[in-house]
């Protein structure tokens, strides 16, 4: 796509450098924990070591002895405010504070405050709880048995650890297609537990200020607005109205959906601030945050595949049990508790189709995220991609021919999946096609077939997926009510330079720079003359945040809407100042000027200063729009990955030699970001296929709970991926952009697998769970007869 | 996260260390890289009351050659190992063990006689130091005493040095003509601990025969361990592909790997035939004067 | 407990304290110096999001003491501009796009500084190796592979004064 603007103005297509980088360079950015009030207290948090027992007895008596510590807050003091219970996004409840029992490993049980950080941690390790343990459930399949012990014994009619059923697609027209099918194929894939870890972990500082009446609280959050309603209405009982409520997200450090949820740390920090009127700071550390934060999928599958003979695919069924530890904390619009999980149709022409998904309670941290996934993707996708590449290789078929055979075709599209969703555009094919070009895909084959003769381990794995983003058009996409809209304002000053403020928060997207972007395009004002503001929900326009790619979706868009507005009345206010008709006017980025006469021409900035100092009589002063965008559709962005890897037939071990990814999101706003997203996005796949994953043993103890266990890849486990794109804009959207921040981790893991299983296929090997790891990897080939 | 509080002491000279670790009792601990002691201390799983920072000692900061042995001082940081001509031309043994050893950050501040001193089974030193035939020397209120490695491991987390000695050097028989050695670590990830981790240090004679073997396991006892049937094996061997096989049984045969996060026993076992293979392969070539 | 007193250089400049033995050196310089650039990302001494310039040697903050600093010189990220001018391991930073949330950036930028001291003409396997002590969660590392390229190119060209 050639940029419309010159590089001066720096619309979109150009790789402008980023506007947020001076201050991170220079360490002067602003995370929470930078922040220091005056008098500000320090909370420490005091967690279970049982993942299921009833509360004896807290006793707070040392803690309170040690100088500097100033109280010591327990479930009983919350429930003196109806503050211990809150409702989760998903309309469940979950504690803040126990006063009965605790229902997972690490969950928060008493809160320390102190005037140092130091003195809270050893107030913590001073407080001394008497707990009584009780039957743990950690399997959901155990779970859901006649007899296993019934969890959520707070919810007065519950007698099973059953939360939902949620099914979708036709399963009569389904059952058929697999009645005639010619060929089957059916596999259990389970998607383990994994955790966001982001560099920063989670944490506050609130400040109620007594004499105003007004909470403040700074916020690793990446939906400001939502919080904000949802204190409101937790807390409105004792006293805070939501106009008195006022969210800041600072720099965040990563969020990747780990930061969406309410955790009762920050619950407690405000109730804390509330009640001794000083500043309290709760930042949690790294082992809390991997122990007791919202996990990510979880997802035990057992998927199936009809087709024909000759590899069309006819139709798909899965069913799943959804693990969500002790309440249903995900962060899924509120119609789909199973999130977009039914996209699993994936980039294929399947014709019938049927999912359903049953949530299980268990005694696991609670949640169900959308971790760089949009809603339950990368197990969608995970799901089909496995699948396809099974019955290719079942029936002898390339795996990349079967995938073009079944591809939705380009004039299909606007496509009706069997599933219900509409896809704006795609051309599978083509990228497909650039991925095998580019890395060379027979060659590959044929240097796999000659390895293979001298017992040498190699694979070849491709996933095509198509992903759903940007939720999303209010018809059908809302969180606790809140419709899933989303907001620009734009304002632009006399001297011609412009402020917008955004519903959206980037946690390190770039949005100070692609937003800008978004106006230099529409507006032609250079991006340096573009200010951009998100996070602050007392100047930002209400917004749903930034998830699930849905930035670009819905506030890109809304910035485009509300700049289009603004040149409307620039144009207006043109005519006027060349008097002419609006009608003789011409627009070319950054001036108006009349039809065949380009000299006499106004640009944006001299109608900027007019706007102010000379508006035509009758029309308002001032030169802004505000768009509440509600997005007609969702953004399909698709891609194909191919990935190679070697294995040590000695150690097992995996690597993974070339990893190529063609990505398509329509048109790109800022080239060099996209593909920023695209390796991290890799990482975030990577790391679950190869190593990251969360355990728990039969007393519900987690058997990763710091980075000793939990292995985030490093640059040397990481492999230098090589990007490609190809260019599908969507008809719907403003600026024919899609979302792109997940794509890559919801596409990588399956290539990744379906790379490691073509290696092995030869020796009987169909499916491995993923992490695939070494000693997973070398009892595969011990079993089947390779010694190494 | 944070410490228990504590007295720190930072002395001056070694007899005032050794004198103070004698004052203060079992429960002092020495300080110097701290990058396995200070982490324990962050999760209060290791809260002494005392901390004797020998950081500040004067010239324990050496590897070099020295009357037929290689001398490693107590404060030798491992990146100094990366570093030193020394180290790159005559002992790719301890190359090979230094760069897998956490990660480069820990490396400027962890030192090589904290890896032994830590008594860790993990740690990959150990091995090494054992397939070397090291001396340990330990200085305490008594003076200086030498301690063969083979004797140095105890236990768990236990070593011959008592709660009063500092290690304060390494002395590494200066291997003879005609010796190449080689240490192979299978880990999870970089940083991470050995899932098992095997050190070879060979010497043949001039008929190719080995006439000198050392070998060393990592993690996969809860001491490091000295295999020393395989070292007697491998005496009066020429090492063709079949020897070097039978070894490596050996070697696996002489772990005592347990089922753990890092994978099962029986993975760790057939791990230490697979890298005793590859250590000795790749000792022999270096005896043989390749790469 | 008592405190010690301590003398830390950072960034040039002498900083004496009193401070509690068990301080963290990542700690003092974030909280008593108010140097914030220095971040905490983890509690198991993994990430290297505290990494800084102890006499030299790039090291993880959070596993040193305060007291170990005494008498000694600490570089943080913010000693890195001089005279207004970025050194080239944050130039490069910028042009390669080498840094998207900005929290694990100033250890892979300290790291860097540390590194291209001795490491004129890396190849790419040898910085990746250099950070491999440094996570990040958002590049997936590509890029900051390249800003050590970019860094170590400029430094080559001498422009840049050590």
């Amino acid at each position: 796509m050639t940029p419309k603007t010159p590089a001066e103005i720096g619309g979109m297509g150009h790789s402008v450098k980023r506007k947020e980088d001076p201050r991170f360079l220079r360490g002067q950015g602003q995370y929470v924990d930078d922040i220091v009030l005056p008098d500000m207290l320090y909370l420490d948090i005091v967690r279970s070591p049982y993942a299921h027992a009833k509360i004896r007895n807290i006793d707070t008596s040392n803690a309170l002895a040690i100088p500097g510590v100033a109280a010591v807050i327990t479930g009983k003091d919350l429930a003196a405010y109806n503050l211990h219970w809150m409702p989760t996004l998903m309309s469940d409840t979950q504690m803040v504070l126990p006063v009965d029992k605790v229902m997972y490993q690490a969950q928060e049980v008493a809160a320390v405050l102190a005037t140092e950080r130091y003195i809270a941690a050893d107030g913590a390790d001073a407080v001394e709880i008497d707990y009584d343990p009780l039957p743990v459930v950690v399997d959901p399949k155990k779970a859901l048995l006649p007899d296993a012990p019934v969890l959520r014994t707070d919810k007065q009619d519950k007698k099973d650890n059953h939360i939902w059923h949620w099914e979708w697609g036709d399963r009569a027209a389904t059952d058929q297609a697999f009645k005639d099918a010619e060929v089957t194929v059916k596999q259990d894939i389970y998607i383990p537990r994994i955790h966001v870890s982001s560099i920063e972990t989670c944490g506050c500082v609130a400040h109620f200020d007594k004499v105003r009446g007004k909470l403040t609280v700074w916020m690793t959050t990446q939906a400001p607005h939502a919080i904000r309603t949802v204190f409101a209405l937790v807390a409105g009982h004792v006293g805070l109205a939501e106009h008195k409520i006022q969210i800041i997200a600072p720099d965040i450090g990563g969020g990747f959906g780990g930061k969406v949820p309410v955790y009762p740390g920050y619950v407690i920090a405000v109730a804390a601030s509330v009640l001794t009127g000083k500043p309290v700071k709760w930042i949690e550390d790294r082992m809390e945050n991997i122990q007791a934060d919202s996990f990510a999928r979880d997802y035990h599958m057992t998927a199936e595949l009809a087709g024909k003979k000759d590899g069309q695919l006819t139709a798909l069924r899965i069913k799943t049990i959804a693990d969500h530890g002790y309440t249903d904390a995900a962060a899924n619009p509120s119609k789909f508790p199973a999130g977009l999980f039914h996209i699993c149709t994936g980039s294929y022409d399947i014709k019938a189709a049927h999912v359903e998904v049953d949530g299980v309670y268990t005694n696991k941290p609670p949640g169900g995220i959308a971790y760089r996934c949009s809603f339950r993707v990368t197990e969608a996708v995970h799901a089909i991609e496995r699948m396809a590449d099974l019955m290719a290789h079942e029936i002898g078929m390339d795996a990349a021919e079967f995938r073009m055979k079944n591809f939705i075709k380009p004039d299909q599209f606007p496509y009706k999946s069997a599933l219900g969703w509409e896809y704006d555009s795609g051309d599978y094919a083509a990228a497909l096609r650039k991925a095998m070009e580019n890395v060379g895909y027979a060659e590959l084959k044929k240097e796999q077939a000659e390895k293979r003769k001298r017992g040498e381990l190699m694979g070849i794995g491709i996933s095509s997926f198509t992903e759903i983003v940007g939720a999303g058009p209010s018809k059908h996409f809302d969180i606790l009510g809140l419709k899933m809209f989303d907001s620009a304002e734009i304002r632009i000053h006399p001297t011609g330079k412009a402020i917008a403020r955004f519903g959206t928060k980037s946690q390190g997207q770039g949005h100070e720079t692609t937003y800008a972007q978004i106006v230099a395009e529409e507006l032609g004002i250079p991006v340096d003359d573009v200010a951009v503001e998100e996070g602050d929900t007392d100047t930002a326009p209400y917004g749903l945040g930034t998830y699930a790619s849905r930035s670009t979706p819905t506030a890109g868009a809304a910035g485009a809407i509300a700049a289009r507005k603004i040149r409307d009345k620039a144009k207006k206010i043109a005519a006027y100042l060349l008097e002419a008709h609006e009608d003789d006017l011409e627009w070319e980025p950054g001036k108006f000027f009349v039809k065949g006469s380009p000299d006499r021409a106004k640009t944006i900035q001299d109608i900027a200063l007019a706007a102010y100092t000379n508006h035509p009589q009758g029309m308002e002063a001032g030169l802004e729009a505000v768009s509440y965008y509600d997005p007609p559709n969702l953004t399909y962005p698709f891609g194909s990955y191919i990935c190679v890897v070697d294995i040590d037939n000695g150690t097992g071990e995996v690597k993974v030699r070339r990893f190529m990814a063609v990505d398509d999101c329509g048109n790109i706003i800022n080239p060099m970001i996209v593909e920023g997203q695209i390796h991290g996005g890799l990482t975030m796949g990577l790391g679950p296929a190869l190593y990251e994953e969360i355990q728990y043993d039969d007393s519900g103890n987690i058997l990763q709970g710091s980075f000793m266990n939990y292995l985030l890849p490093t640059a040397i486990e990481t492999p230098n991926w090589e990007t490609d794109k190809t260019c599908t804009p969507s008809p719907h959207h403003p600026l024919g952009a899609k979302g792109v921040g997940e794509s890559a981790t919801v596409g990588a893991p399956a290539a990744i697998v379906n790379a490691v299983v073509d290696a092995l296929w030869h020796l009987g090997v169909r499916h491995i769970d993923i992490p695939i790891t070494p000693p997973k990897v070398w009892k595969l080939l011990r079993e089947n007869g390779v010694t190494g | 996260m944070i410490p228990r509080s504590f007295e720190y002491f930072a002395p001056r000279t070694l007899e005032e260390a050794v004198s103070l670790l004698g004052e203060l009792g079992q429960e002092a601990k020495i300080l110097s890289g701290g990058q396995s002691l200070i982490p324990m201390m962050k999760l209060r799983l290791a809260t002494p009351p005392y901390i004797v920072d020998i950081n500040r000692l004067p010239d324990l900061n050496y590897i070099s050659e020295l009357n037929g042995f290689l001398r490693i001082g107590a404060l030798a940081r491992e990146s100094d190992f990366e570093v030193s001509p020394t180290i790159l031309s005559r002992y790719p043994i301890l190359m090979d063990t230094t760069v897998v050893i956490a990660d480069p950050l820990v490396r400027n501040q962890a030192t090589a006689c904290g890896n032994l001193a830590h008594g860790d089974p993990a740690n990959d030193h150990p091995a090494t130091m054992l397939a070397l035939g090291s001396l340990i020397i330990a200085v305490g209120p008594s003076g200086e005493r030498v301690i063969p490695i083979e004797n140095f491991f105890t236990g768990l987390f236990t070593t011959a040095l008592q709660h009063d000695e500092i290690l304060k050097e390494i002395k590494v028989p200066i291997p003879p003509p005609s010796s190449g050695g080689a240490y192979m670590k299978i880990k999870r990830k970089v940083g991470d601990y050995a899932t098992a981790g095997v050190a070879v240090q060979i010497t043949l004679n001039g008929a190719g025969v080995c006439h000198r073997a050392g070998i060393g396991l990592t993690n996969v006892g809860f001491t490091p361990i000295k295999a020393k049937e395989t070292e007697a094996f491998l005496i009066g061997q020429k090492l063709d592909d079949a020897t070097i096989k039978r070894a490596a049984q050996i070697a696996a045969g002489e772990s005592q790997p347990i089922d753990d996060i890092r994978g099962s026993a029986e993975y760790k076992r057939d791990l230490v035939r697979v890298l005793t293979t590859r250590a000795l392969n790749l000792a022999l070539k270096r005896a043989n004067g390749g790469a | 407990m008592a405190k010690i007193g301590i003398k830390v250089k950072v960034n040039g400049v002498e900083r004496a304290a009193e401070v509690e033995s068990r301080l963290l050196l990542v700690h003092f310089l974030r909280e008593n110096l108010r140097l914030t650039g220095t971040h905490v990302g983890c509690d198991t001494s993994h990430c290297g999001a505290c990494t800084v310039v102890l006499d030299g040697r790039a090291i993880k903050s959070c596993s040193v003491f305060a007291a170990q600093a005494d008498g000694r010189e600490v570089l943080t990220v913010e000693g890195l501009e001089q005279d207004g001018k970025l050194h080239a391991i944050q130039e490069g930073f910028f042009q390669e796009h080498g840094l998207q949330c900005g929290f694990c950036t100033s250890g892979m930028l300290m790291t860097g500084y540390a590194f291209l001291k001795s490491k004129s003409n890396p190849t790419d396997d040898e910085i990746r190796h250099a950070i491999s002590g440094n996570l990040c969660r958002c590049t997936g590392y590509v890029n900051i592979v390249k800003a050590y390229q970019y860094a170590a190119a400029k430094l080559r060209e001498g422009e840049e004064q050590l």
